[in-house]
């Protein structure tokens, strides 16, 4: 090839099967990596809720992690799990915890007591106080703690290629070694694509799961 | 942890610790990078946030300005100026760390301007002070933990952004987990790793103990954190 734009129909077309197995590489990685956060995250809250001290123990040494750069965080990570995607996965996992614990800590220490005790009052027991009045008038604020996890998280899988699975940051990286723009180009608009789309997703899940903001405005 | 400990040992190396590609250069090249960074972003968010907070506007803009920041992952952003006919000088990383390091310290500034209290804004307008008088003696003293809070978020996301820029072929630290990546030297890849762990923690730490003394607020009781939270 002679050209090297920065814009390339026919890289597109005769690369398209790296670029979807790239892609599909990053949307499982992204996807694991936030829904197991996003199980943990949820676990971890509802203890720390109890437990005030370890509440503190657990938001002061997950932003400990958090300041640790990802770069560096997958290369200490490695020697464990080895150069798989597990790895990635791991330490997209860890970074998340930071922004759903708190999250999900604000969202549900924000409920007015009164909303509880009437609920209360009204013969609700834990499970279902939990589950059909404090979840739900959390929700707004956990969602928005997962919007931040899921976009940061698309963008920090890039960083995987260190250990050889960075999903669209494979072609990134080769784009750049082969000095080939069209590659780089294509696989960084997609990132920032992919990130946009799985923001709007959860707008849009957001609205299904709160109804009633939509009644009330 | 075998690997751990061959890490360390990497670290031991005296050969490791000299010339430049050694742990003292590379971590001179950090630390260049880093500082020219935030100073930049802090000589050009502050003043600007300090104004937008002043006067109350353009409150949308500073924060939707962070949320489109987190999107464009650092790897592409410095892959792309890379390939510009800028290729990657220090310059260029420069660029790119400030325009990553400008988004935390402009939305703190604003909301922390934004966030003093009132009364206090009055009071002092009651007392005579104009316009100026009220920016440096009480809305900025007011908004100090913000802005600092923002500039240590700042500091941390620019030792974060430059490791990256290794990656894509600038200095730093990074370059010495890229080095041991690129050859297979494992110990030395989680060497770097730990180096670059611990500057960010240092800088963190840093940052906080900056962020306490610039308070003026800190020598009297304060409600905790979560209780203001609330309040706000």
């Amino acid at each position: 090839m002679v050209r090297n734009d920065w814009i390339c129909g026919e890289y597109v077309q005769t690369r398209s099967g790296e670029i979807v197995d790239a892609l599909q590489q990053h949307v499982m990685i992204t996807v694991t990596a936030v829904a197991v956060g996003f199980v943990l995250s949820f676990a971890l809250a509802l203890v720390a809720r109890h437990w005030t001290r370890l509440a503190v123990v657990v938001l002061s040494s997950s932003t400990v992690l958090y300041t640790v750069p990802s770069l560096a965080m997958f290369a200490l990570l490695f020697p464990i799990t080895g150069l798989s995607s597990t790895t990635v996965i791991v330490g997209l996992v860890l970074y998340s915890l930071v922004i759903l614990v708190r999250g999900m800590l604000t969202g549900l220490n924000g409920i007015p007591a009164d909303v509880r005790e009437a609920a209360v009052g009204m013969g609700y027991g834990p499970f279902r106080l939990l589950t059909k009045v404090e979840i739900p008038l959390a929700m707004p604020t956990i969602i928005a703690a997962l919007r931040v996890a899921t976009v940061s998280t698309v963008a920090m899988t890039t960083l995987g290629i260190i250990v050889g699975h960075g999903g669209l940051g494979s072609l990134i990286k080769r784009g750049l070694d082969t000095d080939f723009k069209p590659e780089v180009l294509t696989a960084s608009v997609l990132v920032v694509v992919l990130a946009l789309v799985a923001d709007l997703l959860l707008v849009g899940v957001q609205r299904l799961a709160t109804p009633w903001r939509q009644a009330v405005s | 942890m075998d690997e751990f400990v061959d890490a360390i040992r990497w670290l031991g190396d005296p050969a490791h610790w000299s010339g430049a590609a050694g742990v003292p250069a590379r971590f001179a090249e950090h630390m260049w990078l880093t500082g020219v960074s935030l100073l930049i972003v802090c000589g050009v968010a502050v003043p600007v946030g300090l104004w937008l907070g002043h006067i109350g506007r353009g409150g949308t803009v500073a924060i939707n300005v962070s949320n489109i920041g987190r999107a464009v992952p650092t790897f592409a952003a410095l892959a792309l100026l890379f390939m510009t006919p800028l290729r990657l000088s220090d310059w260029t990383v420069i660029i790119a760390l400030v325009v990553f390091g400008l988004p935390p310290v402009l939305t703190n500034t604003y909301v922390g301007m934004r966030e003093v209290d009132r009364d206090a804004v009055d009071a002092a307008r009651g007392m005579g002070m104009g316009a100026r008088q009220v920016v440096w003696k009480v809305e900025l003293p007011l908004a100090m933990p913000l802005i600092m809070n923002g500039v240590r978020l700042a500091a941390v996301q620019i030792v974060a952004t430059a490791t990256v820029a290794a990656l894509v072929a600038g200095g730093g630290l990074g370059r010495i987990i890229t080095a041991g990546f690129g050859r297979g030297d494992r110990p030395q890849m989680i060497a770097g790793a730990i180096l670059v762990a611990v500057l960010a923690l240092l800088v963190e730490a840093v940052m906080e103990f900056a962020q306490r003394r610039t308070d003026p607020m800190r020598r009297v009781q304060r409600r905790p954190l979560t209780e203001r939270a609330a309040a706000i």
